[in-house]
């Protein structure tokens, strides 16, 4: 199996404040890696040092094979890695399909206007809001705004495809909606992360459970094995209402 | 040896101006701070408070110094105004639109002095001696115009940390949301907060023209000058203008020791826009 | 029909160009030929100036320093060095796009008001520089001699040829703006002016893609500054950096309506129209700057996208049409 993705090693500190501590993993191409932990755990903090917003203190990180440690965002996304934001991004004053046809154009496959435009249309029927191309992107509700910033990401054909809670603010519909595509998206060979706090969802749909608690990682293995980990159980008792979820939901 | 007692003669003034250039760069500065407004109305007013210390100078025949005290409530006053009819509505806007709004608001100020002044220059005579140090002579209106800066800045320093509004006032520069949910009523912060610093500007006008001729036009210049007054000294930090206040002053007296002074703006604002590149937070510290 | 709807955003533009050019003519006054040439050099600058604001979102206030910079260096080699004039225009822009590239690398790190306070100190310094530049004249600035304009058929000849010119300038201005608007390369723009940091996400090499936008931007004021120094037959440090002309032409494009190609056209028509009439008429003319400063507001407090973007925001037709 070749690996997508190494996260060796890697450090991130905002001054005083150690938000990642030597989080390493590796990512087999094809997976879908779910990633979990309290709030504040870091795990936004590692998305961005994976897609080069941040750059690690120590460690290295690995993309295909290639050191990718110090490369920016756009590096990045011209080699294949593609990500969905927690809050929103989409760029109100240009359409949806414009929105769309940005991520095709640019990313690494670097389609031409015309083409990109294609591809706009499909991903768009894909994720279900084709009837909203023309509309202007700052227009749309949530739930439509969260399937446009998944939209944008697939349609540079991303071998990697980070995902930061896609789920957060839909209803139960949404959600099982959400679901579904994730699982289409891997059908089609895409290796995912994803962040995320129902832990219904992320136990389903991921190969593999990675925990992080305080910038540190304190578990890695099958959904299986993470629900009985003693400290993934002892991490999660520190917020309650997780921990519940966690038991309920198994 | 000559440049040394050119620069003897030359710093004391430089210094005495650059508290009063402090005070003007505060008053942009501390609303940069509260709302990050660059607000372009900034000449004009500072036109204003000349106009108003020429006014009561030769119309209602009062000392200019105890002119201040019209001068000061009413460029509040002005403040709020401009806040209220221009600023408002575009204060979550993306920056070019409260850029135009306040530019607007110059351009309504100009044209109007312009129809009541012209602009041709005005000069207020207006002596109060000079005391001899050595080889220096300090003019008594500029003595009294620094002491004045330095009063006005240690007025605003109480009111910002001694009084209820000026607490509000800063915790609505720290995080106006925040600031909102605590039931503080930001609107009316951000609008006293503009007074503020239009008050300052137009105490500064009313200083400088005690000691230097001026038209309606004249602000801009100083203007200016408080853009690299307040990045120097790290914009949205008051204590950071009137220190960059004194850079700049002592700058214009030392630089032309040296070379001509048509090279001093070349200096300043080259200045200026490295300190934007590499400390863009100021020379001395970050906002607040 | 498909097809004149796909390039009506670049055949209004032209018509209106045409109509300018044809107006001295049809009117027969030379008068009017100096209120086309003002218009003309307005759509120019604007549009020019949209490259940046408009598509890519930075708001330079300090524009003016590539026409005042491109022109004194252009004019220098024409008057001083006797090149020709077309040699000279090529140069001013060529020379106002290195500026453009070396200050882009610069400044364009700095973002919202940092980045317009750095292109005003951009302006001072180098109107300040320029008065002390010895090679341009210094403060009294650079005089063409009388002769130069022999080489175009004499002066009144070479006035009628820069009218001329500044309209295929303007025509430059426009055709460029519109291949940008068009092009996969102003997409990348657009999508820097909506979020920078998604931009960069999505794959957009945003700090590459500012600076050719900046350079772009700087390239046809530079040209025009050479023409215009041309007509005058002088140059100064003040009227070639002036501050005030920097905003009025964020106030056109602002007018007409940022990041579009119409937008900035109108604006400039708009505001040198509004401008040639408040300072004729007697009513307005001693408060002709107060009206246009309440007019600004007025559009900036209430339709903050301009004319045309106001349009363009309620129809998905015109959307498409109004490029």
């Amino acid at each position: 199996m070749t690996l997508l993705l190494q996260v060796q090693g890697v450090t991130k500190r905002f001054g005083g404040l150690q938000a990642l501590t030597q989080v390493t993993f590796d990512l087999p191409k094809g997976q879908i890696l779910g990633l979990i932990g309290p709030n504040g755990a870091g795990k936004t903090t590692l998305f961005n040092t994976i897609n080069g917003v941040y750059h690690p203190e120590e460690g290295r990180i690995l993309f295909k094979g290639q050191d990718v440690t110090n490369k920016m965002p756009y590096h990045l996304a011209k080699m294949g890695m593609a990500r969905t934001h927690q809050i929103v991004r989409p760029l109100n004053e240009l359409t949806v399909r414009e929105n769309v046809m940005v991520g095709a154009c640019f990313g690494h496959e670097n389609q031409s206007l015309g083409k990109a435009a294609k591809i706009a249309d499909e991903v768009l029927e894909f994720v279900g809001i084709l009837n909203r191309a023309d509309q202007l992107a700052g227009s749309l509700n949530v739930a439509q705004k969260k399937r446009l910033e998944m939209a944008r990401a697939l349609a540079s054909h991303p071998h990697l495809l980070l995902l930061d809670e896609v789920l957060a603010g839909l209803n139960p519909s949404e959600i099982d909606g959400m679901i579904q595509m994730v699982l289409n998206i891997r059908e089609q060979g895409i290796t995912i992360i994803m962040i995320e706090h129902l832990m219904k969802a992320v136990m389903n749909v991921s190969d593999r459970i990675f925990v992080l608690d305080y910038g540190e990682q304190i578990a890695e293995g099958s959904p299986n094995e993470i629900v009985n980990h003693p400290k993934v159980i002892e991490a999660y008792l520190g917020d309650p209402k997780l921990a519940e979820q966690l038991m309920e939901e198994e | 040896m000559q440049q040394i007692s050119l620069l003897l003669a030359s710093l004391p003034d430089g210094i005495l101006l650059g508290f009063v250039y402090g005070v003007a760069a505060m008053g942009l500065t501390l609303i940069w701070g509260v709302m990050n407004v660059i607000n372009l109305s900034h000449g004009p007013i500072i036109a204003l408070g000349m106009f108003g210390t020429y006014l009561i100078f030769f119309k209602l025949g009062l000392n200019p110094y105890l002119g201040l005290f019209l001068v000061a409530p009413l460029g509040l006053l002005l403040g709020i105004l401009i806040y209220v009819v221009a600023v408002h509505r575009v204060i979550n806007a993306p920056h070019l639109s409260s850029l135009l709004a306040t530019f607007s608001v110059n351009m309504i100020i100009i044209g109007l002095g312009t129809a009541a002044f012209t602009t041709s220059p005005y000069n207020v005579d207006f002596n109060m001696g000079s005391v001899s140090l050595g080889s220096t002579t300090l003019l008594g209106t500029r003595l009294i115009a620094a002491l004045a800066a330095v009063i006005a800045t240690g007025s605003l320093y109480l009111f910002l940390y001694r009084t209820r509004p000026g607490k509000y006032i800063r915790a609505v520069a720290n995080n106006r949301s925040a600031a909102e949910l605590m039931g503080i009523p930001s609107s009316r912060i951000l609008a006293l907060s503009f007074g503020l610093g239009t008050m300052l500007a137009a105490i500064s006008g009313a200083l400088i023209a005690t000691f230097f001729p001026f038209s309606i036009l004249s602000g801009g210049g100083y203007e200016l000058k408080s853009f690299v007054i307040g990045v120097l000294g790290g914009l949205g930090n008051p204590v950071g203008a009137l220190i960059g206040g004194l850079t700049l002053g002592v700058l214009e007296a030392v630089i032309p020791a040296f070379m001509e002074t048509s090279w001093v703006p070349v200096i300043e604002f080259g200045l200026f826009i490295l300190v934007l590149l590499v400390r863009p937070n100021g020379l001395f510290g970050a906002k607040q | 029909m498909k097809n004149f709807q796909k390039y009506i955003g670049i055949i209004i533009p032209l018509l209106v160009i045409a109509g300018l050019l044809l107006y001295p003519a049809i009117t027969g006054k030379a008068a009017a030929r100096e209120t086309a040439f003002t218009i003309l050099k307005a759509i120019a600058l604007a549009s020019s100036l949209n490259i940046l604001l408009g598509y890519t979102g930075y708001v330079s206030f300090g524009h003016i320093v590539f026409f005042g910079f491109g022109g004194y260096v252009g004019f220098y080699l024409l008057s001083t060095q006797g090149m020709s004039l077309w040699i000279s225009i090529l140069a001013g822009g060529l020379s106002s796009g290195i500026l453009a590239f070396l200050l882009g690398k610069a400044i364009l790190r700095l973002r919202g008001a940092y980045f317009a306070l750095a292109t005003i100190g951009v302006n001072e310094a180098m109107r300040a520089f320029i008065n002390n530049f010895d090679l341009f004249g210094g403060p009294t600035g650079i005089t063409l001699n009388f002769k130069a304009y022999l080489a175009y058929g004499g002066a009144a000849k070479a006035l009628e040829m820069s009218f001329y010119v500044v309209g295929a300038l303007a025509v430059l201005a426009i055709i460029l703006s519109y291949i940008i608007r068009t092009s996969k390369f102003g997409l990348g723009l657009l999508a820097i002016r909506e979020n920078e940091d998604a931009a960069e996400v999505m794959g957009v090499f945003a700090p590459d893609a500012k600076t050719w936008a900046y350079v772009l931007s700087a390239i046809i004021p530079g040209m025009i500054g050479v023409l215009f120094f041309f007509k005058n037959g002088n140059v100064e440090p003040h009227d070639a950096f002036p501050l005030h002309a920097s905003i009025e032409l964020l106030v056109m494009v602002m007018l007409g309506g940022q990041g579009t190609v119409l937008g900035p056209i109108l604006g400039a028509f708009a505001y040198q129209g509004m401008r040639g009439y408040l300072v004729t008429s007697d009513f307005f003319k001693d408060i002709q700057l107060s009206v246009s400063g309440a007019l600004l507001l007025i559009i900036v407090l209430f339709i903050p996208a301009g004319a045309i973007g106001w349009l363009r925001q309620r129809n998905a037709i015109l959307r498409r049409v109004l490029a």
